[in-house]
């Protein structure tokens, strides 16, 4: 008995012993799509985020970062479930999800059963997340798909005169949020929408629906990303298709434009506007590219970030400047850390980021064109930058209440 | 034909009449009122060719999954992970040589190798235990997905048409008339035809080899009665090894198509393996014909489904299914 409680004793000493000589450390989940249609999307997003381990260094004071990643298939519960693993069996601290705009829904109102946590949106661009409800703990450095889109419908109606179009669009929270911004400001400026085509998320056969593109418009609008987009361009061309096209935010993005084979050539000329455009002369935009391209060899990465990678960089960013803020400090269910984040301004390379009072990006917006280079890579061009676009857009946040929440019918084509 | 009329005089009647409203709708020109109240016809006819052409791939898949059932009574789950491993094999070989005729032959007699290894190497091991055998091909759909994970990562791939296959061509169908009387035909895509033309071939060929030929008729007396076949002095090992080569040479050539006119990704394999369950269960399990019919019924209520009900699209197919299942579980074409 007695020999059995010595054994016991030295055993607890040397656990003892062993945690005191073992650095702190501080444990952050990290969410991507590394599954189903938006598999390259997750894949780049974990670039960007690697990039910024590389740029800013793991070490918080004394505290070493460590990080899990987990993946999802940009389902909601999907999301959900790899949250709740990371937090209950990796006992995580600090969580850097989701991707997907859906997934932000479902993780933010997660977000609430655990308060004394916190959650960064990784790159989740769903309006409803921080603007109905908003979660305490909940904090998103990138903009929302509405205000990605701002710049889009008026350049499209007074430079390029188109006057009617028709939109396509994955059938989920971040696609109508898209359409959402770019259907107030084209019908704002006196446009006419005549057609929302909505196909579910992974949808391979688009033959059907590119038939039924209406011909009587100046552009079509695609709001598709990852396998969907690859998939409509390459079915679009078999189809001998030759409209306009405008794009959004995750259509003209580098996961499209250097897919393999020439589909993608459709795009060139392309309209789009986005939270980042890949030839931007501003030096830390270049910066971060070069940091990028330096990160990993040509053949695992894109020629360019993607817009996931700038956001997961961004975030990662906000994550560890924040924690060096308060030196690391999670005491108190962490309200030092999230007081810090909640106050912090980014120099990130897409723009100056500062967060509103619902603990969303105002930041600054990109209206581009996609380019060939001459060596048969795309690229998506300036046209016009716009600083400073809130969650509002600009409109007065009563008369934007009264808009509605972005859905397949909503905004009307009108002038609010 | 004239015995099922002089049968079901009410039922030949509604397929008569069906068959013509179908033919009207296709060949004639619809007045406005039609148009303004299911849209107009160049979407009905693309939606009609491309639920064809969809069900032209589906067979290809379905045919050696209920090929293999027929015959050896194994519920071949790892039938969708053939599928991805031919699309990558022709997708390796089109982006290497170039020539996509190639890369149907080469992936045919790799996914045919492979077929044959599963069933010389496992299903022979188990033979008669149904249940154990649908277990391991669970086992080894979950394992071959990783491995092709692990080996091709979570990249789409597109295999590239060739040059004389892209864009569309016209076909003698009139979809409209411009107020000039010009008639307007129907653009389709020459890709799409072609792949289904020669899933036609391959259906005509393997329905011939199956009723006209020594092989078939041992296949098909297999199917019947495997044991007296086996007494009868057939090596019946060797056709087994055959039909599985076979069956699984068919999906290997269908991941081909699907990765022209569709992509190859992961999770590709689970949704042609369900599409292939799907269809097997409409047409009925076993039958070729059956087969045929369900890619049709399938890929028909897809495409016209995501037209002209695009929110409820997913759940007609598997209505299809369970009504299928409700009135006629055995299938509509099932022999018993």
């Amino acid at each position: 008995m007695s020999k059995c409680s010595m054994g016991l004793l030295a055993l607890s000493s040397l656990f003892l012993s062993g945690a005191a000589i073992a650095q702190e450390k501080i444990k952050v989940g990290v969410t991507a799509t590394l599954e189903g249609t938006y598999t390259v999307l997750g894949e780049d997003g974990i670039r960007g985020f690697q990039t910024a381990l590389n740029v800013l260094g793991k070490k918080v004071g004394d505290k070493e970062l460590e990080f899990v990643i987990a993946s999802t298939d940009a389902t909601p519960d999907s999301a959900v479930r790899a949250v709740r693993k990371l937090i209950e069996q990796d006992k995580v601290q600090i969580l850097l999800s989701p991707l997907s705009g859906d997934e932000g829904i479902a993780v933010k109102n997660f977000a609430k059963t655990h308060p004394e946590l916190t959650f960064i949106n990784a790159a989740s661009g769903a309006q409803e997340t921080t603007y109905v409800d908003p979660a305490p703990n909940f904090f998103r450095y990138n903009m929302d798909g509405a205000q990605w889109q701002v710049g889009l419908g008026k350049y499209a109606y007074e430079e390029k005169k188109y006057r009617k179009i028709a939109t396509v669009g994955e059938d989920y929270s971040f696609i109508y949020t898209q359409v959402f911004g770019l259907v107030l400001e084209f019908c704002g400026a006196g446009g006419q929408v005549t057609n929302r085509q909505w196909v579910p998320l992974g949808t391979k056969d688009f033959a059907s629906v590119i038939a039924a593109l209406p011909d009587d418009v100046d552009a079509i609008y695609l709001g598709l990303g990852g396998a969907d987009a690859v998939n409509f361009l390459n079915q679009y061309q078999q189809a001998g298709g030759k409209a306009h096209l405008m794009g959004g935010s995750i259509m003209i993005d580098q996961t499209i434009l250097s897919s393999k084979g020439n589909a993608k050539n459709a795009l060139v000329g392309t309209l789009a506007a986005s939270g980042q455009a890949d030839t931007w002369e501003d030096p830390s935009w270049q910066k971060f590219v070069k940091n990028y391209q330096d990160a990993f060899p040509p053949n695992k990465r894109f020629p360019s970030p993607s817009l996931l990678a700038t956001n997961y960089y961004d975030s990662t960013m906000a994550l560890i400047l924040a924690l060096r803020q308060v030196n690391g400090d999670l005491s108190n269910n962490q309200a030092k850390y999230k007081e810090a984040l909640a106050k912090i301004e980014l120099d990130a390379p897409n723009g100056k980021i500062k967060l509103d009072s619902n603990r969303q990006a105002i930041g600054t917006n990109f209206v581009t064109e996609v380019v060939d280079d001459g060596k048969g890579a795309l690229f998506s061009k300036v046209v016009k930058v716009i600083p400073n676009v809130n969650q509002t857009l600009g409109y007065d946040p009563a008369v934007f209440a009264k808009i509605g929440l972005p859905s397949r019918t909503v905004p009307e084509c009108k002038k609010y | 034909m004239t015995r099922f009329v002089e049968r079901h005089p009410a039922w030949a009647l509604i397929v008569i009449i069906a068959v013509a409203v179908a033919l009207w709708l296709i060949f004639a020109v619809w007045p406005p009122a039609l148009e303004e109240t299911i849209g107009r016809k160049r979407v009905f006819l693309n939606a009609l060719f491309n639920g064809i052409t969809l069900g032209g791939l589906y067979f290809l898949v379905a045919s050696g999954f209920t090929l293999i059932f027929g015959l050896m009574r194994n519920v071949n789950l790892a039938h969708g992970s053939l599928y991805l491993f031919g699309g990558y094999v022709g997708y390796a070989i089109s982006a290497s040589t170039g020539s996509w005729i190639l890369s149907f032959i080469v992936a045919f007699f790799m996914t045919a190798l492979v077929g044959v290894l599963l069933q010389v190497l496992v299903f022979r091991r188990m033979e008669g235990q149904d249940l154990r055998q649908t277990m391991v091909t669970i086992g080894l759909s979950i394992v071959f997905a990783d491995l092709m994970l692990w080996a091709c990562g979570g990249d789409f791939y597109q295999i590239q048409t060739p040059n004389w296959l892209i864009g569309p061509i016209e076909l003698p169908l009139i979809t409209a008339v411009k107020s000039s009387g010009e008639p307007v035909y129907l653009r389709y895509p020459l890709v799409r035809l072609v792949i289904f033309l020669a899933s036609v071939i391959i259906g005509i060929a393997m329905w011939l080899a199956l009723n006209r030929t020594r092989i078939g008729m041992i296949i098909r007396a297999g199917v019947d009665d495997r044991d007296i076949l086996a007494a009868t002095g057939v090596r019946i090992q060797i056709v087994f090894v055959l039909v599985f080569a076979l069956g699984a040479g068919l999906a290997g050539i269908a991941g081909v198509v699907g990765g022209t006119f569709q992509s190859l990704s992961p999770g590709e394999d689970i949704r042609f393996l369900l599409a292939s369950l799907v269809v097997v269960i409409v047409g009925g399990m076993g039958s070729i014909p059956g087969a045929a019919l369900g890619a049709l019924i399938i890929g028909l209520a897809e495409q016209l489904g995501s037209v002209y009900i695009p929110t409820y699209a997913i759940v007609v197919t598997f209505l299809i299914m369970v009504l299928v299942l409700a009135l006629r579980p055995q299938g509509l074409l099932a022999r018993r």
